[in-house]
Parts: C-alpha cells; structure tokens; sequence
C-alpha cells in the first residue's frame, strides 16, 4: 500500500554558519559551514576526536555553541528564546549506543513520545509505531524488551523510534559503529530507503561504501574544520587535500589496523 | 617448618574450632540458667501482652513506618533532585540539609518535634503520628536522598539525552525515563532503609503515649513492669521486630541478585 499525502514527511534543511564550540579552553569546532539541503543526505566522515559527533550535537542542541549560527527547518537553534523541545520533535537523532529504553518493550519505545510530547491517543500511537517497526522489519518483535534483541536489531528499533515522531531532519552519529559486522548491513539497508524516501538525514559514518552509494554530498572534517566537501563520488574518488588522502588510505585500506573507540 | 599451606590452613582451624568450643563450655559452666530463663524467657507470665502486644504493638510499628519512610520517600526524591539540579542555591540547600539531619541523632530530633514545636508554638498539638512521620522522616529523608541521587546518576547519560531528543522536557524525561530505571536500582538500598526506619520507630519512647499509640518497644517497656517476667517482654518485642525486618532483608537480597543479573 503506498502511503497517503499526510503520512509523507516535509522534509527540513539544515543551514549551519560559522559554527564555534569549545570545552573549557580546548576548541573543538573552528568555524563550521555546512549545508543540507531538504531532502538530501549529508555524510559527515572524519578522523576520530574531529569534532564530528560535536557538530551532530550541536544541531539539536545537546551541546550548546558558542558561536555561529544554525538554522534547521526555519527554527534559529541557536536564538536562546527558540523552544527547544518544539525543535526537536521535529529532528531525529540515532545514536551509536541505540540508547533504548530498557525498562519499556520495543512497541512503547516507540509511542512513549508520541504519547507524552505530541499527545497521541494510544490507538493512533501503537498504530504509527507498528507501521514504522514493520518499516524497519520489526514489525513481530513490539512485546519484546530491547536487551532481547541484537545490536542490529536494537538500532532499528532506535531508528523506528525517531520516526514515530514524524521527524523532518533526522541525525545518525556512527549508527552501526557498534554494531557486530554481521548486522551493520541491515542497518545500512534501512537508511538507504530512508534517503530514497526523501528524508533529510545528516550521518556521520565510517561507512565509505555507504557514503559513496547514498549521500548527496560528502564533508570531511578533521581537527574542527571541513577540510573538504562537495558530491559523494568527487570527495572519496578524487580527493584534493593529502589530509583527505590520508584519511581514506587509512579506512578503506585492510592490512591498515585502525584502533579507533 | 615443614608444613604446606595446606596444613597450616587446616591447623589453624581447628585453633579457631578449639577456641570457640571452649568458650562455649566456659559459658554453659558459668551462667546461671534458671536466672537466665526467668530474666529473658519467662513467656508463659505474659499471656496478658496479648493480643494487644500484636494488634495495638506490631500494628502501630507497621502503620509509624510505613508513613515516615513515604514520608522521607517524598522528601528524599525532591532532595536528590535538587542536589542534581543545576541551580547552585538548590545543590547547597539539599547538601545542608543533608548533611545536617545525617549528623545529629535522631532521638534529638524527636525530642525536638515532641516536646519543642509544643513549647514553641503553645497551642500546636500534634497528634503522635504525625510528630513520628515528621521526626523519623525528616532523618531519613537525608539518607534516602543520598540513596537516589546515586541511583539517579547511574543510570547512563544517554538515556536522558534520547528522552531530551525526542522532544520530551527535562522534568518529563525524568518521570518517565529517568526515575523508573533509578528506581530498580536504588530498590534495594531502599529495602534497608525502609527496615532502618522500622528499628528506629523505638525512639518513639521518650514521647508521653497514650495507649493506643504504643509501639512494639513502648509495650515492651511497659511489660517490664507489669509482669514480673523479667525483660521477656523486650525479648517478645524483638521477636516481633525480626518478624517485620528478616523477610525484607530477605526480599533486599532478591532484589539485590535480580539487580545483579540484569547487569550481566
Ligand atoms: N563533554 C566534553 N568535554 C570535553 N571535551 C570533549 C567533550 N566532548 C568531546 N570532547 C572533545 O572534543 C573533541 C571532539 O570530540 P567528538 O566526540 O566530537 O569527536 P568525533 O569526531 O565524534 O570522534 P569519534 O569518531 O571518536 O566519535 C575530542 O577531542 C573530545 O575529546
Ligand atoms: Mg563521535
């Protein structure tokens, strides 16, 4: 059955202008511009410590920047009078760790919000949070509790859950970095149909295949800058910076042993 | 010396054995067991405790803990939130507090809220209930607050920042996401707790009763004087203690071993 008009998603762009954020006296982000565009895939790759997560975070304000400006969907995240939670019901975010709910099963973890902050009636809920588990495949696994599941099988859950709120923009911070080998494919096929479907995604990922196939634009960050950026194909099979082309030696060559989290 | 570890391990407990024996020995040769009988276990002369001893004694010790530990329940949460809280003047409030009703002894406080508030406000008359809920409370809400702040803090920050990103405010991702997973953690050091306060329902003592409001150590007390039993009365209310607080150590360590698991 294909979806009805209301069900389908407006998606939000992210505009990010001059970001600053430090810690103390260490800065970890030195001015960062980046744009997604509605609708786009955005691939934030970069060594580790770059900032990456950082920047993610910044976006729905789990961290607060220090200067800069960032505009997601028409919202200014960074005017102090905004209503942060109104902009993150709108924003999606996917975590390394999944971050379940462990005392809730899989079908409350994804109505517990819908419930809470958008004050859904139960029926509706429960009737959106199954459609978007079966979205992820999980459609038979509601009753369980997330620590009965495979890392795979909890980060969809987590993915169904961000959805559930009908997100415009969602967020992935190294969604299958955690993930044993065997189960970061099922992940990676699951945002591969978000992207087609239209959502607005920003992901940081080591993933260069997934990189290369799905995002619209890939940025690459080291040391609090984005030292390059532009179309998915040019960044990662024509780098122009030697940081780049160390970076990308380093992931995608096999006899190089990364040690990396 | 030639000895293996083995055998100096097995020397040294049959020293240990040896030794309790022998006190043991030394104590049955010493005491005086008719006198120890009629002093501590003279239980048929106290026929008269009865049935009051358990449905005014046990009852009203149940009913005093019951309303001081939801009492301190209440008051401990709002502590540990504001110790947790990021408002400094809220952090130094709850640490005072704290620190303060850690330190003095609880029968000053109940000496405080018995005779004091009376004295101070003439007039104020607090029924016994509620100058044992305030009193015990009060104390016990300083430890219970430092027993969910613990809680509160180990359950994984990751879990209040996917709460927060799906939209949910502060207080609410702390009512439903928060405080139920502290919850299961802080279960059994509540447990303890809970039995902390059942023992300290005794100090209820010092206070001027009415019959009615006796609790297990106030019928005790009396019972010393009425029956000519020895301290068998004490010995009947101690009893009655343990059948309160060893099925809840009990449960502590179920909990405690279910938490345990849950872990792994
Ligand atoms: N809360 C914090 N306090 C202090 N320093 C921090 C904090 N969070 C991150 N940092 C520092 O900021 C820098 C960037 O961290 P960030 O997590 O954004 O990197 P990353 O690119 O996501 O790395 P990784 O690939 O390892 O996840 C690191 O040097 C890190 O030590
Ligand atoms: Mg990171």
């Amino acid at each position: 059955m294909s979806e009805t008009i209301e069900e389908q998603f407006q998606a939000a762009g992210v505009v990010i202008d001059g970001l600053h954020k430090s810690y103390g006296p260490v800065e970890v982000l030195k001015g960062i511009d980046l744009e997604v565009a509605p609708g786009q895939v955005v691939c934030l790759i970069g060594p580790s410590g770059s900032g990456k997560s950082t920047l993610l975070r910044c976006v729905n304000l789990l961290e607060q920047p220090n200067g800069g400006s960032i505009d997601v969907g028409g919202y200014d995240v960074t005017d102090p009078d905004i209503d942060v939670d109104a902009m993150r019901r709108n924003v999606g975010m996917v975590f390394q760790q999944f971050n379940l709910f462990p005392h809730l099963t899989v079908l409350e973890n994804c109505t517990v919000a819908q419930q809470k902050v958008l004050k859904r009636k139960k029926p509706d809920a429960d009737r959106i949070a199954e459609k978007n588990l079966a979205k992820v495949g999980l459609g038979e696994f509601g009753d369980r509790y997330p620590d009965q599941l495979s890392g795979g099988q909890q980060q969809r859950v987590a993915i169904a859950r961000a959805l559930s709120m009908d997100p415009k923009l969602m967020l992935f911070d190294e969604p299958t970095s955690a993930l044993d080998p065997e189960t970061v494919g099922e992940v990676l096929s699951i945002m591969r149909n978000l992207a087609k479907d239209g959502m607005t995604m920003l992901v940081v990922t080591h993933e260069m295949a997934f990189a290369r196939d799905v995002a619209d634009r890939v940025v690459f960050m080291d040391d609090g800058v984005v030292v390059e950026s532009g179309p998915a194909a040019q960044v990662i099979g024509d780098p122009q910076t030697p940081r780049m082309q160390d970076f990308l030696k380093r992931v995608l060559d096999p006899t190089h042993v990364e040690v990396d989290e | 010396m030639a000895m293996t570890a083995r055998q100096r391990a097995r020397t040294s407990l049959y020293v240990q054995l040896g030794i309790f024996v022998a006190v043991l020995v030394a104590l049955a040769i010493t005491i005086d067991w008719a006198t120890v009988r009629t002093a501590f276990f003279q239980f048929e002369s106290l026929g008269g405790m009865f049935p009051t001893v358990i449905t005014v004694g046990l009852k009203n010790t149940i009913f005093y803990t019951i309303i001081s530990f939801f009492f301190a329940l209440g008051l401990g949460l709002v502590l540990a939130l504001m110790k947790l809280a990021s408002f400094p003047p809220y952090r130094w409030i709850a640490t005072g507090y704290i620190e303060f009703f850690r330190g003095v002894p609880a029968l000053l406080v109940f000496i405080t809220f018995g005779f004091g508030v009376p004295t101070a406000f003439p007039g104020t008359v607090w029924p016994t209930w509620l100058v044992v809920m305030v009193s015990l409370g009060l104390v016990a809400a300083a430890y219970i607050a430092e027993t969910l702040r613990a809680g509160l803090q180990a359950v994984p920050r990751g879990q209040y920042e996917a709460a927060r990103s799906l939209g949910m405010p502060g207080w609410r991702a702390m009512v439903t996401i928060i405080i139920p997973q502290a919850f299961k953690i802080v279960l059994p050091p509540l447990t303890n707790e809970f039995i902390l306060v059942t023992k300290d329902t005794s100090l209820i003592f010092v206070l001027g009763l009415a019959v009615a409001d006796y609790e297990l150590t106030k019928f005790g007390r009396d019972g010393i004087l009425q029956y000519g039993a020895g301290i068998t009365p004490l010995v009947l209310a101690g009893a009655m203690y343990l059948i309160i607080t060893l099925p809840l150590s009990q449960l502590a360590r179920k909990f405690e071993s279910r938490a345990a698991k849950a872990k792994r």
